[in-house]
């Protein structure tokens, strides 16, 4: 399964905007885990623009916005 | 004298009576300073019920306790009046470096009464103050009023000043100080252009006192430690300054897109603060005492000016359809220099863009110039054309109510209380709406930032669409807040610091004995007593309420599609909480708990 991943703020240095991951059974964890961030340096994680477990068995069409911590304004 | 100078000016603009006057620091410790101190002058000193723009209303400028002092970002100052855009209570934050130098001189803050005949600037060394003409900066831009104005009484002097917007009395002009930090909200700046008022100047010799320098040194350290160890302070906001925002809001679906009409601007990559940092950011810049450094500093064209805030690049960017990085920052730096608040002028053009996209406004009385969602071209035409009030620019100075309200669509305004709502749709964060609908000074995000629980996750992770808890959290946020804004602090300091440690800070300073429970007590007071000036001032309790479109028009796409803001559901707790009748209204009980009775 091909899941779309798109990074923000300083995820994105060295890996780009947006990425996609080819991995079976995929979950957050192990789709951010093969981009070499773990899940203490994601502040926000999004699947499909909503709150998102790093436990959730993602299906066809899922994507994630993972942000590192950020700011308010 | 700890904290507190104990002493503030008070400046009669008609007759030209200057007097020093004695500050009561029993009122200064229950209403803390700032916000909350302002606005309790109002309400012993100016009838609520007054016209805003008339000679008898007051314009506040007021530190807190904290300002001019060494506690982390101990720079900010108030501006409290009565506002000529909500008829509410005015209180506009800023920072920069005036406030600090007004304590310097030796002032908590400055109190104009009445108006001047003819265009002044006031001057302020220490103990001498002067009124002083000011016909040769009538009508010019605040840049050009700095440089004048340094170059006179020196280059380390502070200038606080309006634009041609304030002038020009639009009545969402702001106060600029420094350039480009600005008092932005609610129309403050055409309150000083109707007094006649167009500068202050203030240089000062003196040093704020401190109670115990040793306990600040230790609680200053603590708290410096919070800041730089917090994700946000720390990192997120030096990094990207408030821009960051823009990704995070719209890959949640709640990022107003053409003047709300959606919450998901496919093109919003291209303004973010990723981009900003990209393309155009040159270096950071703080204000005074401010670990955090989370302002812009951007070079267009060769031209280095001010970059914009998360508020602005969506005002002016996506609100109005547009992605044109060069130019949102353009019409920023002439906001900045005519002296125009960035959300509600470019809010106001965005709704003035749906007005023409409806052929409601009609093509004759824009006079060939484009007024079209995303047209980036002519963003800063239409940004002077306000300031100046030139042609339909006129109906632009009056802020998207009243603009919206001339064709009978005041619908068609995303305001509360007649102030424009900032770059959060609230449909998609149900505690952001009910924080909307009750700020005391309309359409706000800062006066109880709910965005942090419940999009960022701090200090603890809500879930956005629930209601449950939510009329809670928006209370706490608000009454904190209020205390933060009376200190002298800047509201960013919270993303890392809690009650306690604000308190810990005011004592070590001032000798005063607040607990974490007593910041939120004195917050609830300056919130009740706000309310007060309102209902005072004729703003009833039904005026807390959010535009149609957010309560009854579900949000059309993306991952908040489908949802509204259910506000009947929210505000009956939520008064019950602040101890208020069912309909709004502080009760006696209340009131008197809080010793405002």
């Amino acid at each position: 399964m091909n899941v779309e991943v798109r990074l923000f703020a300083t995820f994105r240095n060295d890996r780009g905007k947006k990425v996609f991951v080819e991995m079976e059974k995929p979950t957050p964890e192990k789709v951010l885990l093969s981009l070499g961030i773990k899940e203490e340096d994601v502040a926000i994680l999004l699947i499909n623009g909503l709150d998102g477990a790093f436990s959730t068995e993602l299906v066809e069409g899922d994507y994630l916005s993972v942000f590192p911590p950020v700011g308010g304004g | 004298m700890y904290g507190y100078n104990g002493k503030y000016l008070r400046i009669n603009l008609k007759t030209k009576e200057v007097k020093v006057e004695q500050l009561d620091l029993n009122v200064a410790k229950q209403f803390i300073g700032g916000r909350g101190l302002g606005t309790k002058f109002m309400m012993d000193e100016v009838s609520p019920k007054v016209d805003a723009l008339s000679a008898e209303n007051k314009l506040m400028v007021v530190t807190g306790p904290l300002t001019g002092t060494a506690t982390p970002t101990g720079g900010r100052y108030m501006v409290v009046t009565k506002s000529p855009l909500t008829g509410t209570i005015a209180s506009s934050n800023s920072g920069g470096y005036f406030g600090a130098e007004l304590k310097f001189a030796g002032y908590d803050m400055v109190i104009f009464e009445d108006k001047s005949d003819e265009p002044v600037y006031l001057n302020i060394v220490d103990d001498k103050v002067e009124i002083k003409s000011a016909d040769h900066l009538w009508g010019k831009l605040v840049g050009e009023v700095t440089d004048e104005l340094q170059a006179t009484h020196g280059e380390k002097s502070k200038v606080l000043t309006i634009g041609p917007a304030g002038e020009k009395l639009s009545k969402i002009a702001a106060i600029m100080n420094c350039k480009d930090r600005a008092a932005g909200r609610s129309g403050v700046g055409a309150v000083m252009g109707s007094k006649n008022l167009k500068a202050i100047v203030v240089k000062g010799s003196n040093k704020v006192g401190i109670k115990d320098p040793d306990a600040l040194k230790a609680v200053f350290k603590e708290s410096i430690g919070k800041i730089r160890a917090n994700g946000v302070t720390g990192e997120g906001l030096p990094t990207y300054g408030t821009a960051v925002l823009v990704n995070i809001i719209n890959e949640n679906g709640v990022y107003p897109y053409k003047n709300f009409q959606s919450a998901v601007d496919e093109k919003a990559d291209e303004i973010s603060g990723e981009s900003l940092k990209e393309k155009y950011l040159v270096k950071n810049t703080a204000c005074y005492r401010c670990p955090i450094v989370c302002g812009r500093w951007c070079e267009v064209d060769g031209k280095e000016m001010a970059g914009p805030e998360y508020e602005t690049l969506w005002a002016f960017g996506s609100d109005c359809g547009i992605n044109d990085l060069k130019e949102i920052i353009l019409a920023n730096h002439w906001c900045n220099e005519l002296g125009l608040d960035t959300i509600s002028a470019g809010t106001t053009l965005a709704a003035a863009m749906e007005l023409r996209e409806l052929d409601i406004v009609k093509a004759d009385e824009i006079e060939g110039q484009p007024l079209e969602f995303g047209n980036a071209k002519s963003i800063v035409e239409w940004t002077k054309k306000m300031a100046y009030r030139e042609g339909f620019g006129d109906k632009l100075a009056e802020g998207s109510y009243r603009l919206t309200e001339m064709y009978g669509r005041s619908d068609l305004s995303m305001s509360v209380k007649k102030q424009e709502l900032p770059a959060y749709d609230p449909r998609g964060i149900q505690g952001q709406g009910l924080q909307y609908a009750t700020s005391n000074r309309g359409g706000c995000h800062v006066r109880g930032y709910l965005i942090s629980p419940e999009i960022l996750g701090l200090p603890e992770k809500l879930d956005r669409f629930a209601l449950e808890g939510k009329a809670f959290w928006a209370k706490a946020f608000q009454d904190l807040t209020a205390s933060i804004d009376s200190l002298g602090l800047c509201l960013f300091t919270s993303f890392a610091l809690g009650a306690d440690d604000y308190a810990n800070l005011v004592n070590a300073v001032c000798g005063t004995d607040h607990t974490g429970d007593s910041v939120f007590e004195a917050g609830e007071r300056i919130w009740n007593i706000e309310k007060m000036f309102n209902l005072e001032s004729g703003v009833a309790p039904s005026e807390d309420k959010l535009p149609k479109r957010l309560l009854e028009e579900g949000i059309p796409d993306g991952p908040s599609k489908g949802w509204v803001t259910k506000l009947d559901e929210l505000l009956p707790e939520y008064y019950e909480l602040r101890g208020w009748t069912k309909g709004g209204i502080p009760t006696d009980e209340r009131l008197e708990q809080l010793g405002l009775k």
